[in-house]
């Protein structure tokens, strides 16, 4: 177990190496000169020397690309342009905001995926089923942005039950919390909902037809506990196969999301990132939410061997 | 294997018998009619209303749905339903050349990686980052540093979704090329060249197309995020995320500036997932993978 987490830790700085190498690369994507891009076109001579110096492009690339990295292992990401606060300390300070959306989100999506899941898989091919399967199929169809409009549209100016944005902290007000981040969470939670729903149906359809269902049918336990108690074990397998899946399109819908409610968290931050130009904050973010995603999909791995004794017993693979 | 070659049934005959069990899948008839209409009135749409989508008239503002104006004007008097069907062949367009990017690197990447092993490792490495990024976060940071345009948009959702589509041909190429056939092609004296076009690749195809048809449906629903946050096609060219993202504000007051563009992303995306869904069940039932 031990071993196999570590040697999962290992395979991922390649990647996390690759991946860093990437986000510092993108400022070489912006077409002609990055300083006059970021200055606009008021910006004085002056200006543009010091946004160069600033960033280090005044620097050989190799010297740039050490002194990125000799940073980063310190946990210094630069320091954003619009706010002039370090980019790492931006971050984790609205992270609080964006995690506890992307837990409520990620509940709301596993109830309802599976329960959804469950239900058409027991009434294979019957109406309830068929339903289902539509809600999916929809689900995972519809632009989240465009849901959250329509909420807002709905449930705030039509009936005034929900503020149509704005962010109350759980540790202030649980209630304002719930009442400020219900309308987010459901729409980041509502597409992957469909994705869950369709991989829930079509894993229970199988272990439904399995032999050791069928016998512990026979033996005349409840229907109830043949579902609860021996198809749900193995049910779970695959839902935590698409978790890192789903928190990566929950994490990556958040800036968005977190834009239309305006939500203070890393989305938001992110958005406004992207329309000011603020380059050190887009890279440092890209990479902050890359980097958390491959850690919790190692850890949704080992939670994985866990769980499965096959894996488990057999040593890890 | 002259014996099968004299009962396999003609080209034709099994091309023809592919087609029938396509249209007798509900999901592929359905998908294909839903996503049919989309294309037909996006080509054939704007010829039809005859109408300007950039023509201003101030006088007929914020005008509802009506006869007149069938989905209604936007806040400069704009006919909404020829903005919609101009924004259909943008939103479409950018959608297929990115699927004709990935068709075409895909295919090439994931067949080098899957036919020469020592290109492989490099190749998958880059992939697995590119994959690691979340998708639609890398299109936005790709198309924040290349200024926003239509070219950007479809240079950016290529990137995210090639490696994807690379992966999925290379885990058939690694199939097929271990099959007799290919082993007796390549005794034979046949070039690697040959072996990749001729024998291996007309037996990928399958799970590629499919493969396309949700990358399809993906750009769409991307380009839709990128364009909200200004990062796609110019407003003077409205694909349907700027048509949402120009309707927000006015949301209280006209709703169905931002309720006509969503629907038609979901009549698209909608027959497209229905399309990938028939055509999965038809071509390719072993690849019930759900992609990312």
């Amino acid at each position: 177990m031990l071993g196999y987490t570590v040697s999962r830790l290992l395979q991922a700085i390649p990647i996390l190496f690759l991946v860093s190498l990437m986000a510092f690369g993108i400022i070489y994507l912006i077409p002609g000169d990055a300083a006059t891009v970021i200055g606009g076109p008021s910006a004085s001579a002056q200006d543009l020397a010091q946004i160069r110096a600033n960033l280090g492009l005044d620097q050989p690339l190799h010297v740039q690309i050490l002194t990125f990295y000799t940073n980063l292992l310190q946990g210094d990401l630069g320091r954003s342009l619009l706010l002039g606060v370090p980019v790492t300390e931006a971050i984790i300070q609205r992270s609080p905001v964006t995690i506890g959306i992307a837990i409520y989100s990620l509940v709301l999506t596993i109830v309802l995926g599976l329960s959804t899941g469950i239900i058409a898989a027991l009434n294979h091919n019957r109406w309830l089923d068929q339903a289902a399967t539509i809600f999916a199929l929809i689900g995972v169809s519809l632009p989240n942005f465009w849901l959250a409009l329509v909420m807002i549209v709905l449930f705030s100016v039509n009936l005034g039950w929900l503020p149509t944005g704005g962010y109350v902290p759980f540790s202030q007000d649980p209630i304002g919390w719930l009442r400020t981040a219900t309308m987010p969470a459901v729409s980041l939670a509502l597409l992957q909902a469909g994705l869950l729903t369709r991989i829930t149906r079509s894993t229970m359809l199988e272990v439904l037809s399995q032999d050791y269902i069928r016998t512990a049918r026979s033996k005349g336990i409840s229907e109830w506990k043949v579902v609860g108690k021996h198809a749900l074990a193995n049910v779970m397998m695959p839902v935590v196969t698409v978790l890192g899946l789903i928190l990566s399109v929950l994490l990556s819908g958040s800036i968005v999301i977190e834009t239309i409610f305006g939500v203070p968290g890393i989305g938001a931050l992110l958005g406004n990132a992207i329309s000011s130009r603020d380059y050190p904050m887009i890279q440092g973010g890209l990479l902050f939410v890359t980097a958390a995603l491959l850690l919790l999909n190692i850890l949704v791995d080992v939670l994985y061997t866990w769980l499965d004794p096959r894996i488990r017993v057999g040593g890890g693979k | 294997m002259t014996d099968l070659a004299l009962t396999a049934p003609p080209r034709f005959a099994r091309t023809r018998a592919t087609l029938r069990r396509m249209l007798a899948n509900r999901s592929f008839a359905l998908g294909s009619l839903l996503f049919g209409f989309i294309c037909i009135a996006a080509l054939v749409g704007p010829l039809l209303v005859g109408i300007d989508p950039n023509a201003l008239s101030i006088r007929d503002r914020f005008q509802p749905p009506s006869w007149q104006f069938l989905l209604g004007t936007d806040n400069l008097g704009r006919d909404m339903l020829s903005r919609v069907l101009y924004g259909a062949r943008l939103s479409l367009g950018i959608g297929f050349a990115v699927i004709v990017l990935n068709a075409v690197f895909g295919v090439l990447l994931g067949a080098l990686a899957g036919y020469y092993r020592r290109l492989d490792n490099i190749l998958m490495r880059v992939a697995d980052a590119l994959m690691a990024f979340p998708a639609v976060l890398l299109a936005i940071g790709i198309a924040a540093a290349l200024g926003p345009s239509a070219i950007t948009a479809i240079v950016a959702l290529a990137v995210v979704y090639i490696p994807r589509t690379a992966r999925v041909v290379r885990a058939s190429i690694l199939v097929v090329r271990e099959l007799d056939y290919v082993q007796a092609a390549r005794a034979s004296g046949a070039t690697d060249a040959r072996i990749i076009t001729r024998h291996i690749l007309p037996n990928c195809l399958a799970p590629l197309i499919v493969q396309l048809s949700f990358v399809f449906a993906y750009a769409i629903l991307s380009e839709a995020v990128l364009s909200f946050l200004g990062l796609g096609s110019p407003p003077t060219v409205p694909s349907w995320g700027v048509l949402i993202s120009e309707g927000r504000a006015y949301m209280r007051e006209a709703a169905w500036l931002t309720m006509v563009p969503g629907v038609a992303i979901a009549i698209t995306v909608l027959g497209l997932n229905l399309l990938g869904d028939g055509l999965r069940d038809v071509l390719d039932p072993r690849m019930k993978v759900e992609q990312g």
